[in-house]
Order: C-alpha cells, then structure tokens, then sequence
C-alpha cells in the first residue's frame, strides 16, 4: 500500500503468533505468516487444523465468541489489532476478497449471481450505478462464465457447480482486491472442473492479485503455489517454498499428508489395507494423535488398472440391482443399471456429479423405489416391498451419507447417535458406543458431543461408527470421501475396511461394501 | 420475465384456482349440512314470535321451499350462491348480501390494521434483537411469549382499562374515527407480532449464520445491510407460512374483539346470527372466511414463489 521502505515490498498481510479461541479452547495455537503482493501462499493441513479459522480471522470474520490474539498483525500497512469493524468493513471485499468452498451455499440462494456481484461494486463504489450491469457482465465474463448475459439474471441453484465457483471468484474479485482468500475452493467439485478454476485463479495470480489458498490437497495447491505452510492442530508444523515443502518435506505429518495425495500414478489403485497413515506422528508437543490406533494390519498392494478380485474369496450374492430405472419428474435419472456385489466385495459407482450415482445408493437403500428392475437383497426382493417387511431386515444395509453433517440430528449427541439403530438394553448401549468410537479411533469424550462440535473427519468417523453398530452385511456410502483431506480420508477407508471383518461375525464373515458417488475413483477400486 | 409469468400461470396458478374453487364448495356443502342437522324447526325459527297458524306455518313453507325434497334444495341453494345470491335472512328478513355489505367495511378496517399493526411490531422487533446481546433478545422473547399466551380478550380488557378509563385516550367503544381503531387493533394484533416476531428472529439468526453470509460479510456490507439485503428475505419464508395461519385467527378474533369494543362488525353480525339460529347468516359467513382463506393461501402462494426462486417451476 505504501512505499516500500525496506528491501522487499511490504507484505499486504501480516500476523504473528495469531492465536484464536472459541470458548476458551485453542483452535489456532501461534501462526505466522504473511502474504507479499503478487505472491501465492498456501495454507494446507487436514479438516480441524485451523486453517479455514486462520483465513477468516485475516478478514476479521472469526466469527462471534471468537477470542483474537497476536502479536502483531497487519492488513495493507495497517495494524488490524486496533480494528473497528468500521476499519475491518472497509478492507473486506474492496482490499481483499474471499472464496468460499460450496457456492451453492456461499451464495445467497434468493439472488440471482448478478444481484450478488453487484453487491460489491455498490458497497465500495466501485463503478458509477449505471455502469454496474455491465461491469458485473464483463467480470463474468472474465471469470470465463459463457453468457455473462443469460447467466446474470440467474440464481446459484441454476447453475452447475464449477460455473458457481466461478460466480464467486467473480464477485470476490469484483473491487479488484490485491488479495483474494480462497478457502477451499475446489473441494466440492469435481476433478475436471477443479483443474479449470484453478487455471483461473493462477491467471488471477499472473495479473498481479495476492493468492491466500487454503487447501487440504497438497495435489491442488502444488501447481499454483510459491510458498506452503502446513497446519496441524492450530500449528504451523511446517513452511517453506513449494518445492522444497512437496520435493523434500522435511516434517513427518507433510510426508503422510503427501503420500495420501492421490498422484495420477495412484489412480486406480488399491488403497492400502490398514496402514494408520498419521498414527504415531508425534505433535510438536509430544502428544501422539488420538486417532493413532493402528488398525488391523493388511497387506498393501499397489497393482495399477486390472484389478484382481479382492483376496476374500467371493462369497454368495448378498446384493444385485438389475434394470434399474428411475425418472423425477420428466428427467431419467438413472437408466437400465445392473449390478451383483458378493459377500466381501467392494463396488464402486463412479461418476461426474448428476450422473445418478447417488439415486442408485438410494434406489439399493430402498429409501426410493425404481421405476422399473428391482433390488435384491441376500437372494430376497428388497425394493417394492411394504416398508413393514423391509424394517427387520433394515439392519443387514447400512448408509453411510456424503455429508454427515447433515444426515445426524444436530441436537443428538454422538453417543446417541450411534445407539440410535442398535436396539440394545439400555445398560448394553453405552459399552457398544464406546466400543464402536474405539474401532473408528475416536477417543470415549467424543460420546458426549454434538455433531457440529466435531471436525468434517471426526463426523464422517461418527457416520461409519453408526453403520458399522448393527453389524450389517452390507453397506452403502455416498461420496464418502472427497470433502474431507487425505489423510482422514484414507484413515476412514482404512478403519472402514479393517472393520469389517470383526464386526460382522453374527451375520457372516465378511461385510459388503457397496460404494456409490464417488467423483474420484482413487476412493473406491477394489 | 412474461415467459416465467406464463409458466406461472401454467403451473400454480390454474391449480391453485381449482383448489380454491373445491374449498369454497365444500365449505358451503359443510354449512348446507350444519344447517340440516342443526337442532329445531327451520319454520319454528321462521315463525319466531309471529302468529303461529297452520296457514301462516303453510305460507312460510311454500314460501321458502321447503316442501322441496333435501337434494333439491341443496343444488338450489349452489344454484343461487353461484349466482351471487346468499340467501335471506331468518331474522332481519333482508338479503343476506346485503347485511353483510353493511357490517363488512369495519372488519376490514379492523382486521388489517391487527394485521399491519402485529407484522411491523413483529418486524421492528425483530430487526432489534436479532443477533443482539442476551439481554435485549431475553426482553422481547418474554414480551413475545406473553403476547401470545395471553387470550385476545384479556388483552383487550386490560387495553381498555389502561388507556381508556384510567387515561382516557382511547375511546371505551363504538367505530367512529381512526382513534377507536387503536386499541381493538392491537388486542387482535399483538398476538401475532408475538408469534411472528419468534419466527421472523430464528429466521434472521439462522441465516446470518448461513456461509452465504459470510461471504456477504467479506464483502465489506454492513450487518445492517445484511439483515436487509440477504438475511431477511430468508426469514419471510416461514413467516409467510405463518401468515396464512394468522388470518384465520384474525377472523375468528373479531368477533371477540368486535363485542368486547362494541364495534359493528361481521363479528357481531355472526354472532348475533349464530344465536338466532339465523342460518342463511351463518352460511355466508362461513362461506366468506373460506373465501378470504382461499383468496389469502393463493397469494401466499405466489409470494412464496416471489420470495424463493428455487420453488419456481
């Protein structure tokens, strides 16, 4: 902002030793970092390091009850500490501007996206108001949305996910910010669109703009950005250049969270069985993860595209779809799909987003009944059925949903939860939880919490606990990995699949695992 | 946007019409069978105090038809209202159209201003607290709670003996200017700024914590201009529904609030009607709430739509 007095340009933002508290619990314990004009830095760390707290707080949207610290901290030269919201009003949007993760969320879903673009250019005075309809045309445009025309008079839920993203990178860059904070914004999409908004924000990047990314794939931040520092429980655990941080990282936890990123070579290939990827990496203050259970042990196998059938001998059908066909409305969603899963097998259904992934999960849930073909469940009609007969056998299938947050009751706590389809005595339940939360590595305080207390990673761990509580034979999951960052992500599959064998002896040896909606295939090939 | 208006009219519109033409039939079939089978003689309540002979008893019958078999009667009476006719009335002896037309310009007057009256007390309200510290939000949910636990008449009556005995602003009874409109307004109102204000609020703090607030934040906008650029719109949904609810309060609330101000009113007039077994009254007032509801639930419909693109076709 202003001149530069020393040897390099003065940062446009800068914090040391930020700390941030919610009810008194540390959720950012001492980061520093800055962001130098034109630079690209990446925060990356798993769900709950404190990443996404740390950016907003960058904007002085923390959030309410949030307790501020640091030592020192400035934004454009100026010093944040002795911010009013007035001052803080001022920079959001016009000095920096910031990107959400889900814009069908982070935009207002009453809007249209050109009412929401606009909005900047009014609140800063940007462009005279009778420039403004074409401006938000032209940022559209920039932001590579076909039709700016068609498309501005459009609400969020119109467009597709990627044309969303690019909305809000539009109306984040609506003022011409010299900093953008992007908080996961490639994560609810899928692979193809991701590589496009990235492209976007590095042509942003080439421009000139300041790029604050918050990821927690190494994959995504590598190819754009100049500096990464790794977060892990509020802390910094490492920093550096990007090609020192991805070609020789130096902290065990960066090695872990790399050797989860699904590289092109890795697609395709089996998961390994098992292998607890961040147990045992000791925090910087001694305490090893609590999550660190090793799970059971499996043999790791890395065959590329060919998969040979899963080792467990494949058992009696335990469940086929045949001819399956649904429509909403006019729409077919999912048509003439058939499938056979035998005991101990894992399918996966993969496809983009829309290509009816999801209604085959529900469809094979008996949560909707086809249209025409039917599902079958261990050789027995399952869907068309009164929901009457389907109840007692409602435990041998289980769901785990793409978003847990959204399939628990947010007042029940996850003891409850989890008890919920357990029929069990009263005095047999609470041993179960605990013993379910210990099998998907989660300490016993988890039991008294509430969904929303946990990380997306702890949930989607509390949704398996759930799944795997009545010891069903097969189970089916929607998109159970992608919000989530990869070492989690490959702890649950892992703790999915080591589950399976011991939990289910009272029905039969080996589980099935029917998973749907993956938008990646790395998450599902054996 | 007269593309979208067409496909409006395609879509909801028409439906809502045929619907709407459903209740008001079954509303008026519903009040023909209370009639039926409402305890003592249609001629009795005919003849009343008059001179009770078998001629005059003969003359009413023939007069009103009543010697017609049941079904008859009943599709000669859809006949006449689809005509407009409601009938006459037992008691007054005069069309029932036009007692209605009298009496019903002081329920209007009433009923919407209870009703402007409970939804700016309910918006103010909760523009005022929501998000606000404990303090001011404790205040008004406690008023909220007691407006609507409180009975309309009991309102009323300590209404009347705050501000027109003991202070004497407020007229005791009667509609004769804006100033006797006050109190039975907001007798009949408060109630629902009550329930509306609960509702608008949780709206509002709900959607200031949704991402797209946030992001809204980010953009520099004021919380001020939040609430009433994104956070309110959000909030109107379930009001809206709520709003459907409250007419149907606000009707039966008159005739309360009309006998206890001593306003005239369609209140007075169906009550009066209802104890003089005056049943043709009864029926067109039966008929015309049904009427309002209907009027009422399609406009809430169509604003539902205004307010949320995403329930648009």
């Amino acid at each position: 902002m202003t001149t530069t007095h020393d040897e390099s340009p003065a940062p446009l933002v800068a914090v040391r030793d930020l700390r941030v508290a919610f009810k008194g619990t540390d959720v950012v314990r001492g980061v520093s970092l800055s962001v130098a004009p034109g630079e690209c830095v990446a925060v990356v760390g798993e769900s709950g390091s404190g990443k996404s707290v740390t950016a907003r707080t960058l904007l002085g949207l923390a959030g309410p009850g949030a307790q501020v610290r640091a030592s020192a901290f400035t934004i454009g030269g100026r010093d944040a500490l002795a911010f009013g919201e007035r001052e803080w009003r001022s920079l959001r949007g016009r000095f920096a501007g910031l990107v959400l993760q889900d814009a069908l969320v982070s935009l207002d879903p009453l809007r249209t996206v050109g009412a929401e673009i606009g909005e900047v250019l009014a609140t800063h005075d940007v462009v005279p108001r009778k420039w403004r309809r074409s401006r938000v045309l032209e940022l559209l445009e920039s932001a590579g949305v076909p039709e700016p025309e068609a498309r501005a008079g459009q609400y969020p839920h119109e467009l597709s996910g990627g044309l969303r993203q690019r909305v809000l990178i539009a109306s984040a860059l609506a003022a011409e910010p010299e900093l953008i904070i992007a908080d996961e914004p490639t994560t609810a999409l899928d692979v193809t669109v991701q590589a496009q908004i990235l492209r976007l924000l590095a042509a942003r990047k080439a421009a000139g703009t300041a790029l604050l990314l918050i990821s927690h794939d190494l994959a995504v931040v590598g190819s754009i950005a100049d500096r990464i520092l790794v977060m892990r429980e509020g802390r910094v655990v490492e920093q550096g250049p990007a090609l020192d941080v991805l070609g020789a990282p130096a902290h065990p936890y960066t090695r872990a969270l790399l050797a989860a990123v699904p590289s092109a070579a890795s697609r395709g290939t089996r998961l390994t069985d098992g292998t607890p990827l961040t147990a045992g990496i000791p925090l910087t203050d001694g305490t090893p993860l609590t999550d660190g259970t090793p799970l059971t042990a499996g043999t790791p196998s890395t065959e590329g595209a060919g998969l040979p059938p899963h080792p467990a001998a494949p058992g009696q059908v335990v469940l086929a779809g045949s001819g399956l066909v649904r429509s909403f409305g006019s729409r077919r969603v999912v048509q003439d799909v058939s499938f056979t899963l035998r005991r101990g097998e894992t399918l996966g259904i993969v496809g983009e987003s829309g290509s009816g992934k999801t209604t085959v999960a529900r469809l094979v849930m008996a949560l909707l009944d086809p249209d025409h073909g039917e599902v079958a469940l261990h050789g027995e009609p399952w869907s068309g059925l009164p929901e009457r007969l389907r109840r007692p056998r409602r435990p041998t299938i289980q769901l785990i949903s793409q978003n847990p947050l959204d399939s628990f009751d947010p007042r029940h706590t996850v003891a409850r939860l989890i008890a919920e389809p357990l029929r069990l005595p009263r005095a047999e339940r609470r041993a179960r939880v605990l013993e379910l939360l210990a099998r998907v590595g989660l300490p016993p305080e988890t039991a008294g919490r509430h969904p929303r207390e946990l990380s997306g990673g702890q949930r989607q761990r509390v949704a398996i606990a759930r799944a795997i509580g009545p010891a069903p034979t097969c189970w089916s999951a929607t998109s159970p990995s992608p919000p989530w960052t990869s070492p989690c992500r490959r702890r649950c599959w892992t703790c999915w699949r080591s589950c399976g064998p011991s939990t289910a002896p009272r029905c039969c040896s080996s589980p099935t695992t029917l998973v749907s909606s993956t938008t990646s295939p790395t998450g599902c090939s054996s | 946007m007269t593309g979208r208006l067409a496909a409006l009219a395609r879509l909801g519109v028409v439906r809502r019409l045929g619907t709407g033409l459903a209740v008001l039939w079954a509303a008026a079939t519903a009040s023909y069978v209370a009639l039926l089978i409402a305890p003592g003689d249609t001629v009795d309540i005919l003849v009343g105090d008059g001179a009770d002979t078998p001629e005059i008893r003969a003359a009413i019958i023939k007069e009103w038809g009543l010697d017609r078999p049941e079904i008859v009667q009943y599709l000669a009476y859809l006949w006449r209202l689809l005509h407009g006719d409601l009938g006459r009335s037992y008691q007054l002896q005069r069309g029932v159209g036009e007692v209605l037309a009298t009496q019903i310009a002081p329920t209007v007057q009433l009923t919407l201003a209870a009703a402007a009256t409970g939804v700016t007390l309910a918006v103010v309200i909760a523009l005022a607290t929501a998000g606000r510290g404990r303090a001011a939000r404790g205040v008004a949910s406690a008023a909220e709670l007691v407006a609507v636990s409180v009975p309309p008449f009991l309102i009323g009556i300590v209404l009347l003996a705050v501000f027109s005995f003991t202070l004497g602003w407020f007229p005791v009874s009667g509609a004769q200017g804006p100033s006797a409109l006050v109190l039975p307004a907001l007798a009949l109102g408060l109630p629902i700024a009550g329930v509306l204000g609960q509702v608008l609020r949780g709206g509002l703090e709900r959607a200031l914590e949704q991402p797209f607030a946030v992001t809204a934040r980010a953009r520099g906008l004021t919380e001020r201009a939040l609430v009433a650029r994104h956070a309110l719109r959000h909030a109107l949904i379930p009001a809206v529904t709520l709003a459907g609810w409250f007419t149907g309060t606000l009707l039966g609330g008159a005739v309360i609030t009309e006998a206890l101000f001593g306003r005239p009113g369609l209140g007075r007039v169906a009550m009066e009607a209802v104890t003089g077994r005056d049943m043709p009254v009864v029926m067109a007032v039966v008929l015309l709430s049904a009427l309002v509801y209907v009027t009422l639930s399609t406009l809430l419909d169509l604003a539902y739509r205004a307010i949320d693109p995403r329930i648009r076709g």
